[in-house]
């Protein structure tokens, strides 16, 4: 497959590419026999330093066994085939370990990572390499993302759920992370809470780092993301930029795109039927074909390859 | 009807979560509530399906003081179906415990027959709200509280989701409160839409 690239980057290396990932899970079936369930197909994703993408798919897409692959941190069943490359150098499994909570971080998706028995400030100071200068950056971390002076002194127990959150962002923004994995760090929030993490996570951006932002929000990833990959039974079906969500997704290229902007409340609030294949199912042609309504002959027989089109890219016979 | 009779909640003697608060839904009418984080708006769902005891006010279902003993007729969901749901089972047992469920049923609610032999572990939040709904919808069942309980989904398993339930709506007349942050999808399902700050402040 040809390695496509957003023309106007051409020439800064990506921080993160991810080509042709595939990741499966043994299964046994009666009698014993060894079989493998796919959840990520080809799977394809750059970043470059200063750039926020966004990862939007359903519940059940692959989305936090993705985070885990380029973290290196799935379970010991999973066999992972394909090419990741951080900084243009393949992100072999000692790799991984020496950069994981260093070049590359996690935001996890619960605040039940902070250590409960320390105190947020200290937690946060753990990770600072300047080890004279660790109080001053992190009382700075905590002044930017609007925490109040005093809570670093406090436990995690003692801070609300929004509070709690700026201190993980906190985290990643004093540490030495050029790759920052956010993985939904939004569901449930308030309107006020919710604009203050995407602003936050924006403040993250700044200073060239690139960040992977997971979420099955699209309003979200509209707010601050640059690109939208949009991740669908543990394939990427389109990379899109963020106009191209607009009026009644006219200039999506994605059939399953265009249904995922049309069933926003905000919206038609308008339903796709059937459900999203199961890991089990293969598929000779392509994997939105069931549920698509344009789907051909053609779909079920061949897959569709990934072509750019307008300044994105696609996975569709007829975009 | 679901009569909620100025009903008071407290966790700790010296604050008053919220107080009074009075409010009926009607056989299938949808009531949408908002309001921001930490107001009282789960404490007061729980209070309503039973979970918590009331400090002062009554709760009459279909003109019974809730609860009564059996089955609750009105029954929550929340966000964290895995939460709700007992790890070490297969979904079959999970479901087997609350009641028998024809074919259609789960059909009509999206669960597939595969997911029938797997553990939570094994499915997504999407799948397995759907079991919650499924125990929540039992035939005694007459009121339903969603509290955000489509909050962690994407845009199309949620439109497909509260399409299943507001026929069920329909269908059996079930009265629903539901409990969201987002009010386009509030406009979207309910007959009316309340700001819980203000029925707790009223009167
Ligand atoms: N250890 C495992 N063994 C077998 N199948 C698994 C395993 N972990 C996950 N799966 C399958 O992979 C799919 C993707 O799981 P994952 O939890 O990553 O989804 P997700 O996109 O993060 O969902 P959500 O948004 O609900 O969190 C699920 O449908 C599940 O059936
Ligand atoms: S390739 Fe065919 S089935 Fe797949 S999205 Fe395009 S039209 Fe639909
Ligand atoms: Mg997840």
């Amino acid at each position: 497959m040809e390695n496509i690239s957003i023309p106007n980057k051409k020439n800064k290396i990506p921080l993160l590419e991810v080509k042709q990932l595939s990741l499966s899970f043994p299964q046994y079936k009666k009698g014993f026999e060894e079989s493998y369930i796919q959840v990520i197909r080809d799977f394809e994703l750059t970043i470059y330093p200063g750039e926020i993408v966004a990862v939007v798919g359903s519940s059940g897409s692959g989305k936090s066994l993705l985070a885990d692959s380029i973290l290196g941190i799935l379970p010991e069943n999973a066999a992972i085939n394909g090419t990741l490359l951080f900084k243009g150098v393949a992100l072999t499994k000692n790799r991984q370990e020496q950069l994981r909570g260093k070049a590359i971080s996690l935001i996890p998706q619960s605040v039940k990572a902070l250590d409960p028995l320390m105190k947020t400030g200290r937690q946060v100071q753990g990770i600072i390499r300047d080890k004279k200068d660790k109080k001053r950056i992190q009382e700075e971390a905590f002044l930017k993302l609007g925490l109040a002076p005093g809570t670093g002194d406090k436990y995690p127990h003692e801070l609300s759920g929004g509070m709690a959150r700026r201190v993980l962002i906190a985290s990643a923004m004093v540490s030495e992370a050029q790759l920052i994995i956010a993985d939904e760090p939004t569901p449930g929030l308030d309107e006020l809470a919710w604009e203050e993490t995407l602003s936050n996570l924006k403040q993250l951006s700044e200073g060239n780092r690139g960040i992977m932002f997971i979420t099955h929000d699209i309003q979200a990833a509209l707010k601050i993301a640059d690109k939208i990959a949009v991740f669908y039974a543990g394939e990427t079906l389109e990379i899109a930029n963020k106009e191209d969500f607009s009026g009644k997704g006219e200039v999506l290229r994605h059939p399953y795109t265009k249904a995922l902007w049309l069933a926003l409340p905000e919206n038609d609030f308008k339903v796709l039927k059937g459900n999203q294949p199961e890991s089990e199912d293969v598929f000779p042609g392509c994997v939105f074909e069931p549920r698509c309504p344009i789907a051909t002959g053609l779909c079920k027989t061949n897959k569709p390859d990934s072509t750019m089109i307008n300044n994105g890219i696609t996975r569709c016979f007829y975009a | 009807m679901l009569k909620i009779n100025n009903i008071s909640y407290k966790y700790h003697s010296d604050h008053w979560i919220f107080d009074s608060i009075q409010l009926n839904v009607n056989p299938g009418e949808v009531v949408g509530i908002y309001g921001p984080s930490g107001v009282g708006k789960s404490t007061f769902a729980k209070v309503i399906a039973g979970y918590l005891k009331p400090d002062r006010g009554s709760i009459i279902v279909n003109g019974k003081v809730s609860p009564q003993i059996g089955r609750n007729p009105v029954q929550l969901i929340g966000q964290h179906p895995e939460k709700a749901i007992n790890p070490h089972w297969r979904m079959k047992q999970v479901l087997a415990e609350s009641g028998e469920y024809s074919d259609g049923f789960l059909s009509e609610l999206g669960i597939s027959k595969e997911w029938m032999h797997r553990f939570p572990s094994q499915l997504s939040g999407g799948e397995l709200q759907r079991f919650c709904l499924a125990r929540a919808i039992a035939p005694e069942t007459s009121y339903l509280i969603a509290d955000e309980m489509t909050t962690m989904l994407d845009a199309i398993t949620q439109a497909q989701i509260w399409q299943t339930v507001l026929l069920l709506v329909e269908r059996r007349q079930l009265g629903m409160l539901v409990i969201s942050h987002e009010l386009p999808l509030l406009k979207q399902i309910s007959n009316r839409i309340l700001n819980f700050e203000e029925l707790a402040r009223a009167i």
